[in-house]
């Protein structure tokens, strides 16, 4: 068995309204930063798991994020998996 | 006698004005701590709003996890009447005995503060005593109450009259369809939005939501005769 480290990207869906998104756009508007466009806010989460192989933990995690860590009605999840030391 | 049970989550904080409520329409309310695994012969569930573990991760997500929900799961199945309130509406979304989910209000902001909702659908365990086009006006208090759904499931929603209550006046947090409240496809699981054991009496501003309670009782006891009942200066078919 090995760790590996996992990282969870849950971002809102995008066909839907993502207010805390527009708020942060707003803010870097008045900022004077004029270029932002389509700022979105998600969640970023990090965890370590106990798999025999990469592939393994990477189900583990995928099952996580359908199970609980992300909403499949409001969120779309990205993952990032690697071996720590 | 119905017997209802109010559960009770860590941050639930509308549990003893619900439970009051169910106790004022004459109904056998009491508490279930979300740790336990049995209804004690439930005959209604109620889950009631809050801020069930503080709301981490996403509203309901946590709770939907708790020992208890296995049985009001079962309860649900079984055709059992299951009613969400706020928080409890987040929680049955999170298990999946309601479809969609909920979000941010449009506007950032939580919002408290009242709220108008028409009844859509009188063809639930909690609506029997309105009638369909009745506004109500009870309060919301909520920063996560943008009901969400793909434009697919809305449209089911709407052809089958499972959209329960609807916001009329203004929309408070850019739900779907202004929607305030929904069923399952049974009828018999329905989350609400708005708080209608805050307004059930004219102490509190008002009782449009008292009738919620009172068909929980109504039904249980009265399954087919016709009688009157009136609140305040209301009468009900009951």
């Amino acid at each position: 068995m090995s760790r590996y480290r996992v990282q969870v990207r849950v971002m809102p869906r995008a066909a839907l309204l993502d207010p805390q998104g527009q708020a942060v756009e707003h803010a870097l508007h008045a900022l004077g930063f004029g270029d932002v466009a389509h700022v979105r806010v998600g969640k970023h989460l990090v965890l370590e798991v106990k798999a025999a192989t990469q592939e393994e933990a990477l189900a583990q995690a995928r099952t996580m994020c359908d199970r609980l860590l992300a909403n499949p009605v409001t969120e779309d999840y990205e993952l990032a998996v690697e071996a720590t030391r | 006698m119905t017997r209802v049970a109010v559960i009770v989550f860590p941050g639930s904080n509308c549990d003893a004005d619900t439970l009051a409520a169910a106790r004022e329409a004459g109904s056998d309310a009491y508490y279930v701590w979300h740790r336990d695994a049995d209804l004690r012969q439930a005959d209604v569930v109620v889950l009631p709003g809050g801020f069930s573990y503080g709301d981490y991760l996403r509203s309901g997500a946590i709770a939907r996890f708790s020992p208890i929900m296995g049985a009001v799961a079962a309860h649900a199945r079984a055709g059992g009447p299951v009613l969400g309130i706020c928080n409890g509406f987040q929680i049955l979304c999170e298990a999946g005995l309601l479809p969609g989910g909920l979000m941010r209000n449009a506007r950032l902001k939580f919002l408290s503060r009242p709220a108008w909702v028409r009844v859509e659908s009188t063809d639930t365990p909690f609506t029997g005593l309105y009638d369909k086009g009745d506004v109500l006006e009870i309060p919301i208090a909520h920063g996560d109450g943008r009901y969400v759904v793909d434009e697919r499931t809305a449209a089911e929603l709407e052809a089958s009259d499972r959209v329960v209550w609807r916001y009329v006046r203004d929309n408070p947090n850019g739900s779907t369809r202004d929607i305030a409240g929904v069923c399952n496809a049974g009828r018999n699981v329905v989350g609400i939005m708005p708080h209608p054991e805050r307004r059930n009496a004219p102490i509190l501003g008002g009782q449009d939501g008292a009738r919620v309670f009172y068909a929980m009782e109504a039904r249980h006891a009265t399954q087919h005769a016709v009688d009157v009942r009136a609140v305040g200066d209301r009468h009900l078919r009951v």
